[in-house]
């Protein structure tokens, strides 16, 4: 269950994106994964779903894209679809191939509302409007 | 942070360096950051400065993975007691600490030490890092890297070893590469292991483990073996000398290269 790990580790990135472009609120989260990154789209919703309880994330939704499996060959050249466990070439059958696509683990981009100087400012005064008021 | 030996881009902060690039703002706020960074790239540097403290004690670490019981630890014990009076051996022992693994290795006479923190279902790049800073790297050859027995979290984590190794044992059947790919296309060396097994347990066929690991498309060579009667322990010793030798090779162009004319 190295999905709460890899989780844990997105979560922190979202974070420190999310500090550094002043952001207020986190909207979604976007990744890409292959099939041989060795982490399950749905272990990783489900670790998600736990982790992201709190911090600014809270109210992230996850897109998870997958991404092709693809190897390109040695012998013939082409590049071709493979599954997971037969990464033979697709055209020529030569097992001597190269991953092209497919083991991805990746953040793509963050969807996000930015804190902006109005946004603070508006803050401030309504902060003020309710103290006078009370 | 590397508080030891004072790294200044921490794990926490690397993907700081790179900046995230702004993609479009819709009219409700909305704005899109992209970011493309790989999801374990904090524990991947760490990985990195890891083979960096390997590298400049001319230390070659190799991790071993396998599912429970596969035999890594047999194997260790078996290594060390041909290679003591010859090599100088240290083990990060991360399989479960209940197994009392580290004890077994320090009765052969060499240091290991025992990971307790973390999940306990892989070993991770900052966990190596704090066990390798427990020990004398400059008076050392081979650190081997124990991980815990298990064939899919552990392929995930980069630890700053050189080289994988990856135990299938006889008794688990030769279709695990196509089981568990992941984990087996990450090997640089298969070990067929306790292969005294295999006149009992004949349906494990040891072409078929190399025509599925040759489906995953793996140049990883696959040597036979059997810590019990020293079948193959030749052939396991002679990969280890030629991972040596070239790590040391690397390192002397390494060397010239940076030495000024
Ligand atoms: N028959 C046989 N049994 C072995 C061999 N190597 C290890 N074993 C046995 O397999 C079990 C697990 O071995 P261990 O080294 O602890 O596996 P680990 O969990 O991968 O470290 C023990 O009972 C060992 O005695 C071998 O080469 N042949
Ligand atoms: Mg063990
Ligand atoms: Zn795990
Ligand atoms: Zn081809
Ligand atoms: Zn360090």
């Amino acid at each position: 269950m190295h999905e709460l790990a890899v989780c844990q580790a997105l979560i922190d990135q979202v974070e420190q994106l999310a500090l550094k472009e002043h952001a207020q609120q986190v909207l979604s989260i976007h990744l890409g994964i292959g099939p041989l990154s060795g982490v399950e789209a749905r272990l990783l919703q489900q670790a998600f779903s736990i982790a992201r309880a709190g911090g600014v994330a809270a109210e992230a939704e996850l897109v998870i894209d997958s991404l092709p499996l693809q190897v390109s060959c040695d012998q013939c050249g082409q590049t071709t679809d493979a599954l997971p466990a037969r990464l033979l070439c697709g055209a020529c059958g030569n097992w001597r191939t190269r991953l092209v696509s497919g083991d991805e683990l990746q953040l793509q981009h963050v969807e996000l509302i930015r804190q902006t100087a109005d946004d603070l400012a508006e803050h401030e005064t309504s902060m003020q409007q309710h103290e006078r008021a009370n | 942070m590397c508080d030891t030996c004072g790294c200044n881009v921490t794990p926490g902060n690397a993907h700081l360096v790179q900046p995230g690039g702004r993609l479009s703002k819709t009219a409700d706020g909305r704005e899109a950051v992209s970011v493309l960074h790989g999801l374990l790239d904090a524990n991947d540097h760490t990985a990195a400065h890891n083979r960096e403290h390997f590298n400049r004690h001319g230390v070659l670490a190799v991790n071993l993975m396998s599912s429970p019981g596969a035999g890594k630890t047999s194997l260790l014990e078996a290594t060390i007691e041909v290679l003591k009076d010859e090599l100088s051996i240290a083990v990060i022992e991360g399989d479960l600490e209940t197994e009392n693994d580290a004890g077994r290795i320090r009765a052969h006479g060499v240091p290991a030490i025992q990971i307790t923190t973390g999940s306990a279902c892989h070993l991770d790049a900052h966990m190596v890092h704090d066990a390798l800073h427990q020990l004398d790297l400059s008076a050392l050859d081979i650190v081997f890297i124990e991980n815990v027995g298990n064939l899919v979290c552990p392929a995930s984590f980069d630890l700053g070893q050189h080289r994988n190794t990856i135990l299938l044992s006889v008794p688990e059947g030769d279709d695990k590469p196509a089981k568990y790919p992941v984990m087996f296309r990450a090997a640089d060396l298969v070990l067929l292991s306790k292969c005294d097994l295999l006149p009992v347990l004949d349906d494990f066929k040891p072409e078929n483990a190399r025509r599925y690991l040759q489906e995953l498309a793996s140049r990883a060579p696959i040597i036979e073996l059997s810590a019990k009667n020293a079948a193959g322990m030749d052939s396991w010793l002679h990969w280890l000398f030629t991972e040596l030798a070239q790590l040391e090779h690397r390192s002397g162009e390494l060397a010239a290269v940076s030495e000024p004319a």
